[in-house]
Parts: structure tokens; C-alpha cells; sequence
């Protein structure tokens, strides 16, 4: 566990006097100075490191040990290497320090120091400097070097060309390639290292050179690969390694029109009429400028890795390393081939074959979403059928691996990069909705972000309500999960242990069907369940695993995505069929009292939305909302959705709204709330509820004041009640009321309200404003235009 | 192209807030990416390397609730293992991977994959496009050498990495040089391990 050894080492390195300091330094330049330098320098440096990395304040070291630090960097000890450039990288560079580079310093320098460098590059220019050395050491290198001096060059390169590809001009462009297809592709077919037989007779007799092999032991018949193993490797072998390595982001850095995505399609077809007549020659390669040599070259070596994948590896690191090799050469193909479209057919087969033979097996499956980018990209130009693909990507993986945080994370980030093409291409991924949400409903932390910027996508007229009653039940649908690989960890004669309820209820044939509901793949087989309130009951224990809850906080904020989209795709005839699951759900969901707020919360945002964009949906929704209206109950189970519903039903339900509106229709509607506020203001609330808020009261009030106003018959009613109501709170205390603050708000209203009325014609403007009030108008206002432009006259005729 | 490596505490830490993380040591490859950038072109040096302090411990505080929030999720208790064992923490490691968007904390989007053993984090941050599969090989082969070179695991793990990150700035250096991912099969791998061994050693 964590030990406090380590924070107080910090705190010492951190709150170092300045005094011990200097000590320090003096004593470590004096250790410095000797030839041979022991263990007491190398502590003292790592020590230095220590002080000098614990804080994020930069120290600077005093001048003459900076420059024995520097001069450390070239020490022939890997140990003073490390540490010096490890410490210098924690400082800053000397002023002018480097064009103290000389171009025969930097071709000798090691591994760390060129580190060094790199990371203290202050411009492009010197990045554009350190490439430039760094190309002329792999030009012109003497061949009795130190075999490792070679090695980091292509490392750094592709770290330079990370951030600054404009680095190199056409003639190093060239250069590089050319090296790369020598290493690619003529590597060295022995063994390396005076690989020998060994025994009894060693000699330089038997030191017969060896063939390389490939992985599961047979003797290698083609070029050299990552895939190739022998007992000692040669330089261009290890050569070989490194440009592997590095090869795809080349392509995609330097290829043009080269990216994942497959945009470039109208570009590329341009360049690939061109160049198809060159590469259709490929047997006399020799020919091609070095851009296309090199995409040949990989072409074929990405070949001979899908090959050398197919055999079995004796070592269980290789096998993973075929796996990671399949995934790379599958994606520099799909590089090659958007850059030049003759490919296309040339690579299909082989793609074909390799889905076909991977396509069952759940362990190869992130090897098969770039194969899925393949077919995504260059399926339709190749007139195949991409059916069997997606049936696995959308239909199985999901389903089988949605606990497998990596294939989650790229799943989830192929479609977020590729949604306009798979919108186009691929329609029919809508339909698999239930079965994506399972990444969410697993691991809701990590993929939320994903969903986000997704769940637009899958919002459209024909899957809405099917995906509201989705996203309210994926908490249930996280249990489910759970109990899903509990059920197949556990045989089944023994007990659940924990969870031993709704584990048994999984494995219950009865309630087979609710749970299959939730577990379902795709869409279109219905919008929910009848039983929800028998699931949730089965799922009780299920509200206090951390899964569950961790997926019920994003419930909400996904919701908020969903009603934000909805409104762009939906007709009027939709958003009553939402308003309606809205009010129908408010009481059917698992029972997690802080999910359970926060959905009401979002429901009352979002039908106040709704309302205020669509106001005749209040009218033909009129008949569902007042029965939710008119039950006492709602006052004290879901408060504010009921707050919400009074509203919107005060201010939305009249004549100006939608002309269908009918007296009998107000009156109605008067008496179905007009009960409710008697209910709540003559008696305490039931056992285990709170009394209700100020809100729910004074909007009750308003909204029977705002009918009245509309039909004026209903005004003596409501000034009655507003006079019992003051009578009654003249007495002190009530039942229903714990504040007495509160009890005053509500009587202040109740009287505004009242006084109100007494002026029925007035009272309609002021409790329901028409829109051109309410709007401001500021100078398009004739009423308030004249002032502001006898001001701005004013200021402007008046000289200061 | 790995953009950093990093060794940071992913449980509570006496000295710092509940959601905060201890950085014990991190490596960042390759240039500042504010020198290249428009906006932090009059930053000096030291501001630089400030801002960069920033980020990594930005990364390592969104790794640090990721892991905490997956460990709760799958309610495994957390077991401790005795030096010796390191293939199996490895294995009973959480892992996983954290979406950092553009401009949090770097300014292009990035994908921080981490092994949570017992009280140290190990994050990689590669960019997006990157052969995760690889990258997730190439942390784990990283994690097990830092277990078994620096004795992780048992008493005072932290104090090892902090008292002897030029160890781990070699095994950098040979398996993950510059940032590099590299494709290595086992026999390649035997050959740099055993120059990791030999420095070690010393």
C-alpha cells in the first residue's frame, strides 16, 4: 500500500533550502570532476533528478555544472547518459545551445542525447536541423560503428515527422523511402549473430550460416519480416523492425489523399487512373519512382504477414504479435488502396479470406474492425457484399464483448469517425441500437463521451420512442448484464450468493422473456415490455451495485442529447407519442430514488420545451395530462413533473393556443386541478411523504387563475378558495404547510392572485401576456423607439 | 507515436485531495507540443514545462478516477501480491482506456490506455489512430519489466520508482524508444530484455 516514504521524499526534494542547495551543486561538480566516476556520483545525480523533477518550478543549475552535464552526455557509460540527459531534460537549455551542435558531434551522438535534443527543440527550424543530421548519419554511416548507433534514427524521424511533417524536403522524402524498401524488403535471409549449432564442435567450420525461420519453426521462404525469428538478428534485420514500425504513419504522413476515413474518394480517383498503369507493371517494380516503389513494397509485405499469420506460433507472445500484425497490415492495405484504387482488387481476395477465417473467432475480433474499415472504405467500389461483415460487428461483438474495454473504445471510435459513410452506406446499423447500448450500459464511465457525440445518429422518426423506453431502462439493462456472466460464471446448482434473488430470477424460465427483451440485439420488435413493473421488482437488489448506478448518472445526460435531437426529426404526432411515454414512465422506473428525481427533472425541462415550441400538443394531449393532473398522488410522488404538467396546462390551454380549445374543455380542466389544491390545503400529507413545496401550490393557484380569466364564470370559484384559504392561515399553523416562511409566500400569492381577478379583462394580459409583449422590441417598438432616438440624437448633436 | 508514458498512485494519498494522483514518473516524448503550436508561441521555456507538468498530472487525475470508478464497478476486492508473482498482478490487473478529448489536456485528441496494479497506475498516451492492440501489448510488457526490475510489488513500491526512474528511462529506451511502438516477437524481445538485464544488473 501506499507508503509515506515517498511523500516525504517529495517534500524534502521540493522545500530543499537554497543554501543545502548550492552545497549540493558544488559538491556534485567536484564529483564530477574525476575520470573514473564511482557510485557517489551516480547517486548524487539520480539524486539531483529527484530535486530537480519533484516540482513543476523549473531550477536552473549553476553554469559549470550544466556544462559537465553536457559533456556527461558522450560518456561511453549508458549510466552517466541517462542520468545527465535525464537531468538536463528537467532544466533548461543552456542560452544558444544548440548550434553547439556541431554535424560531427550529433552523428556520434547516442540514443538519449539526440533525446535530449528532440525534446528541447525550441522551433521547426530546429527540428527541420535535427532531421537533416540525422538523414545525413543514415546516409553515410561508417560500417564499424556500434551496432545500436543506427537504430534510434528511424524512431526520432517518425517522432519528428509526428509533429512537423513539412521536416523534409522532396530529395530526404526520397531518401527515406528508398532505404525503407531496402530494409522492408531485402533484409538480410540468414540468421544473424554467428548463429551456430553449438555442441561439442564449435568451430568456424560448423558456423554454416542458418536461414532464418517463421514462428512455428519451419525454415523461412520468402523476404524477411517481423514475423521471422532467429537465434541472433543482423542490423538491416533489426532494420527491418524499425521501418515496420514507423511504415504506416509514413504512408499516411507522406501518401497523399491517405487517411482511415476514406474521404478522398473523388481525389483519388483522379491519381488512380494515373498511376494504375504504372502499378499494374508491378513485376518490374524497379521501374517505379521510389513514392510508388515503396507503396508496392508494402503492399507485399502486408501480404506476407496475412500469410505468416495463418501458422501456428510456438510462443503464446507471438501469437498476440500475429494479432497486432494483422491489425497493422490490414491498415496500411486500406492506405495503399485508397491512394491508389487498382489495389483494390488485388487486395480484396485476400481480405475476403482472412474475415472468412476469423470471422468466428470472438479472440480475433479487434483484428477485424480494420478488415470492417477495409470493406467500409473500398466494399462498394469492389461490389461486395459487406452484409455477413456487419451482421458481425454490429450483431455479435456487442453482444458477446461488450465487457472488453479496448474493443469497446475502438468499436465505439470506428463509428463515431466514420458516421457519415455508414449512415450512407450502411443504414441498416439503426436497426442495431439495443445492442451498441450495452457498451453504455456496462461501463457507462469510460464510453459516455462516445455516446454522446453518437446517440444523435441513432435518434430518427421510426426508432425514438423504442429508444427513450431503451435509454430509461438501461440500468435494468446493466443488471441484466451482470447477471448474464454471473449465470455463466456460476454452474447452477450452486447459489448466487450475493444477488441470489435476481440471479435466480434470470435463470427462472418464466421471466425468460423480460430479460431476452432487454438482452435483444436489434430494434423493431417492440417499444417495451408490458411487465416492467414485475423486471424492476425482480432487479430490487440490483439498485445498490455500483455498475447499476454508475449507469443510472448517465441516463439523464443522455436524455438531454435525445430531446435536444428529437425536436430536429420529429413531428407533432410524435412528440404527443413521447409526451405520453413521458408521463407514462415517470412511475415505471427501477427504483433508485436519486434516478428516479433526476428523470423527473429531465422529463419537466424538456416538456416545457416541447410545449412552448408545439403549443396545440397540450390540447390534444389535454384528456392523458389532466388525469395525471387530477391525481393527488402525483403531488407527493413526483413532484416536480406534476409542477411541470399544472403549468403547462394553465398557460397552454386556451383559445389563442389552438382554436379547437372549449369552454367545457377549460371548465373541465378548472375542476380536475380545482379538487386537487382542496385535497393538498385541507389535510396533512399521507404517512411517508413530505408536505408539498410552496411551488406545487402557487402554481395550482395560477393555473386555475389563468382559466378562469379565460371563462369568466370560473372567477368566483377561484376567488372562494382564495379567500378560505386566507381565513385558514389566519389561524396560524396548518397541516399541510411546515414553514412558516413558506405559509406566507403561498398567502402573498393567493392574495395577488385574488386582487387580480377582481379586474377579469385585465387579468388575462397580465396572467397569460400575448407573445409581441413579451418579446422585447427595443426599437422596432414604436412606444419606447421615440426616446432612444431623441437620445441618440441628443449625444450625438451635443459636442463634448 | 506514444505522446507519454507515465507511473502514477491510483489510491488514496494522505498529502493530496481525494481525486488527485501523485505523478512518480513520466516521460513525455519528443518536442513541447506548445512550441509548435500558435498559441503558446510566447510561452517561455520554463512556462512550458510548467504547462506540461499540468498535462501530465491532468492525465494521470482522469486515469486515476477512471480506475477507481472500474474497481467499484466490478467490486473485485483488491489482493495483494508478494514480490514473485508479477505475472499474476499482471493478470489481475484492471485495465482499460480513457478518451481524452482535444484540448484535454492535449490539443489534439488522444487515447490514454492504463494497467491499475494494486496502488500504481501505468498510462500510455497514444494517439487516437495507433494499433491499440499494440500499444496494449507494448504497456503490458513495459509494466511487467517495471514490477519485476524495481520490485513493485510489496512495501514501499513508490519510493522504487521514484529513487530509480534512470532504470526505467533504459527499459524506455530499448522498448518503447523515442515513443516508438515496436513490433517484436519474442526472440527480438529476448535481445533487448537482456540488455535491459545487463544495465540492471549494474
Amino acid at each position: 500500500m501506499y507508503s509515506h516514504g515517498s511523500e516525504s521524499l517529495i517534500k524534502q526534494a521540493r522545500e530543499i533550502q537554497e543554501s543545502e542547495l548550492q552545497k549540493f551543486y558544488s559538491r556534485l561538480v567536484k564529483l564530477l570532476q574525476g575520470k573514473e566516476l564511482g557510485h557517489d556520483a551516480v547517486d548524487s545525480l539520480q539524486r539531483l533528478h529527484l530535486i530537480l523533477s519533484a516540482t513543476k518550478y523549473t531550477r536552473t543549475l549553476p553554469l559549470e555544472l550544466q556544462k559537465k552535464l553536457v559533456a556527461l552526455l558522450s560518456s561511453p557509460a549508458e549510466q552517466l547518459q541517462v542520468l545527465s540527459s535525464a537531468v538536463l531534460r528537467e532544466t533548461l537549455p543552456l542560452s544558444g545551445q544548440q548550434p553547439n551542435y556541431n554535424q560531427e558531434n550529433i552523428s556520434q551522438l547516442n540514443s538519449h542525447a539526440t533525446g535530449l535534443l528532440l525534446s528541447q527543440a525550441g522551433s521547426k527550424a530546429d527540428l527541420s536541423f535535427l532531421c537533416t543530421q540525422l538523414l545525413r548519419n543514415l546516409e553515410s554511416r561508417p560500417s564499424e560503428g556500434p551496432a545500436h548507433s543506427l537504430m534510434y534514427t528511424l524512431p526520432i524521424l517518425n517522432n519528428i515527422l509526428t509533429h512537423s511533417p513539412d521536416c523534409l524536403n522532396e530529395d530526404q522524402m526520397t531518401l527515406v523511402s528508398k532505404k525503407l524498401v531496402d530494409w522492408l524488403r531485402y533484409a538480410s535471409i540468414m540468421q544473424g549473430g554467428g548463429a551456430s549449432s553449438g555442441g561439442f564442435f564449435t568451430g568456424p567450420r560448423s558456423r554454416q550460416p542458418v536461414p532464418i525461420a517463421e514462428l512455428d519453426g519451419t525454415v523461412s521462404g520468402d523476404f524477411f519480416t517481423v514475423l521471422c525469428v532467429g537465434q541472433g538478428f543482423t542490423e538491416d534485420q533489426w532494420m527491418n523492425v524499425y521501418s515496420f514500425s514507423m511504415l504506416r504513419h509514413w504512408l499516411l504522413t507522406y501518401h497523399s489523399s491517405c487517411s482511415t476515413t476514406g474521404e478522398a474518394d473523388d481525389r483519388s480517383e483522379v491519381d488512380g487512373s494515373v498511376v494504375s498503369m504504372v502499378s499494374a507493371t508491378s513485376s518490374s517494380s524497379r521501374l517505379l519512382p521510389p513514392k510508388e516503389r515503396l507503396r508496392e513494397k508494402a503492399f507485399q509485405y502486408c501480404q506476407r504477414l496475412i500469410e505468416q499469420s495463418d501458422r501456428k506460433a510456438h510462443k503464446k507472445t507471438d501469437t498476440e504479435l500475429q494479432k497486432m500484425c494483422l491489425v497493422e497490415a490490414v491498415c496500411i492495405l486500406d492506405c495503399v488502396c485508397v491512394e491508389d484504387m487498382s489495389l483494390v482488387y488485388r487486395t480484396f481476395p485476400c481480405i475476403k479470406a482472412l474475415f472468412g477465417r476469423l470471422s468466428s473467432d470472438l479472440s480475433y475480433a479487434r483484428v477485424l474492425l480494420p478488415v470492417a474499415q477495409f470493406y467500409l472504405n473500398h466494399g462498394e467500389m469492389a461490389a461486395v457484399d459487406c452484409e455477413s461483415v456487419w451482421k458481425v460487428v454490429f450483431g455479435r461483438f456487442p453482444a458477446e464483448l461488450f465487457n472488453d474495454p479496448f474493443l469497446a473504445h475502438e468499436l465505439l471510435r470506428f463509428l463515431r469517425l466514420n458516421q457519415e459513410s455508414i449512415e450512407l452506406r450502411v443504414p441498416q446499423y439503426l436497426r442495431y441500437f439495443p445492442n451498441l447500448l450495452k457498451f453504455l450500459a456496462w461501463d457507462s464511465p469510460a464510453v459516455v463521451d462516445d455516446f454522446v457525440d453518437l446517440l444523435p445518429s441513432m435518434v430518427t422518426a421510426g426508432t425514438a420512442v423504442e429508444l427513450l423506453h431503451t435509454l430509461l431502462d438501461l440500468p435494468c439493462l446493466s443488471a441484466t448484464l451482470v447477471l448474464q456472466l454471473r449465470s455463466t460464471c456460476l454452474p447452477i446448482s450452486e447459489p448466487g450468493g450475493r444477488g441470489l434473488m435476481s440471479l435466480d430470477a434470470f435463470r427462472n424460465s418464466s421471466f425468460r422473456g423480460l430479460f431476452l427483451f432487454l438482452l435483444r440485439g436489434e430494434a423493431g420488435s417492440g417499444d417495451t415490455i408490458d411487465r416492467l413493473s414485475t423486471l424492476h421488482e425482480l432487479l430490487s437488489e440490483a439498485v445498490d451495485w455500483p455498475r447499476v448506478i454508475h449507469c443510472a448518472r448517465t441516463v439523464p445526460v443522455l436524455l438531454h442529447v435525445f430531446f435536444n435531437t428529437v425536436i430536429t426529426v420529429a413531428d407533432e404526432k410524435l412528440l404527443a407519442h413521447l409526451i405520453l411515454v413521458m408521463l407514462e414512465r415517470s412511475s415505471l422506473l427501477i427504483n433508485i430514488p436519486a434516478y428516479i428525481k433526476e428523470i423527473h427533472r429531465v422529463f419537466s425541462c424538456h416538456l416545457l420545451r416541447l410545449c412552448k415550441l408545439h403549443p396545440s400538443l397540450v390540447m390534444n394531449q389535454s384528456h392523458e395530462m389532466l388525469e395525471f393532473a387530477g391525481s393527488t398522488a402525483n403531488v407527493y410522488s413526483k413532484e416536480e413533473l406534476y409542477t411541470h404538467v399544472v403549468w403547462v396546462l394553465g398557460e397552454y390551454l386556451s383559445v389563442s393556443c389552438d382554436s379547437r380549445c372549449s369552454v367545457s374543455l377549460i371548465t373541465s380542466c378548472f375542476e380536475a386541478l380545482e379538487a386537487v389544491l382542496f385535497e393538498i390545503t385541507s389535510s396533512a400529507p399521507p404517512p411517508g411523504s413530505v408536505c408539498p413545496a410552496p411551488k406545487v401550490i402557487n402554481t395550482l393557484m395560477s393555473a386555475l387563475a389563468k382559466l378562469a380569466s379565460r371563462s369568466h364564470d370560473l372567477i368566483p370559484r377561484v376567488s372562494l378558495f382564495l379567500s378560505k384559504l386566507r381565513t385558514v392561515t389566519r389561524g396560524g399553523s396548518v397541516a399541510w404547510c411546515s414553514d412558516e416562511e413558506d405559509l406566507i409566500a403561498i398567502v402573498t400569492r393567493g392574495e395577488e392572485l385574488w386582487s387580480l381577478l377582481k379586474a377579469p379583462g385585465v387579468a388575462q394580459s397580465v396572467l397569460t401576456p400575448p407573445p409581441h409583449v413579451i418579446t422585447p422590441q427595443w426599437h422596432r417598438d414604436t412606444n419606447v423607439a421615440l426616446p432612444l432616438q431623441l437620445r441618440a440624437l441628443t449625444s450625438l448633436t451635443h459636442s463634448q | 507515436m506514444v505522446r507519454c508514458f507515465l507511473i502514477h498512485t491510483v489510491c488514496p494519498v494522505s498529502a493530496l485531495s481525494a481525486g488527485e494522483s501523485r505523478v512518480l514518473y513520466s516521460r513525455v516524448f519528443g518536442p513541447d507540443e506548445g512550441v509548435l503550436s500558435e498559441r503558446h508561441r510566447e510561452l517561455s521555456p520554463e512556462e512550458r514545462r510548467l504547462l506540461q507538468k499540468e498535462k501530465v498530472a491532468a492525465v494521470a487525475r482522469q486515469v486515476r478516477s477512471a480506475v477507481s470508478l472500474s474497481r467499484e464497478a466490478s467490486g473485485r476486492p483488491l489482493v495483494e501480491t508478494i514480490p514473485g508473482e508479477e505475472n499474476l498482478a499482471l493478470q489481475d490487473a484492471d485495465c482499460g482506456v480513457v478518451r481524452l478529448r482535444a484540448g484535454d489536456p492535449f490539443s489534439e485528441e488522444a487515447s490514454a490506455l492504463w494497467l491499475g496494479v494494486q496502488s500504481l497506475g501505468f498510462t500510455l498516451v497514444c494517439e487516437p489512430h495507433e494499433n491499440l492492440l499494440l500499444a496494449e501489448g507494448t504497456l503490458r510488457s513495459l509494466t511487467r519489466h517495471c514490477l519485476e526490475h524495481l520490485h513493485l510489488l510489496g512495501q514501499g513500491s513508490e519510493l522504487q520508482v521514484l529513487l530509480k526512474s534512470s532504470r526505467i528511462d533504459v527499459l524506455l529506451s530499448r522498448l518503447l524508444p523515442h515513443g516508438q511502438l515496436l513490433f517484436l516477437n519474442h526472440r527480438f524481445a529476448q535481445s533487448l530484455e537482456k540488455e535491459v538485464a545487463a544495465y540492471m544488473a549494474k
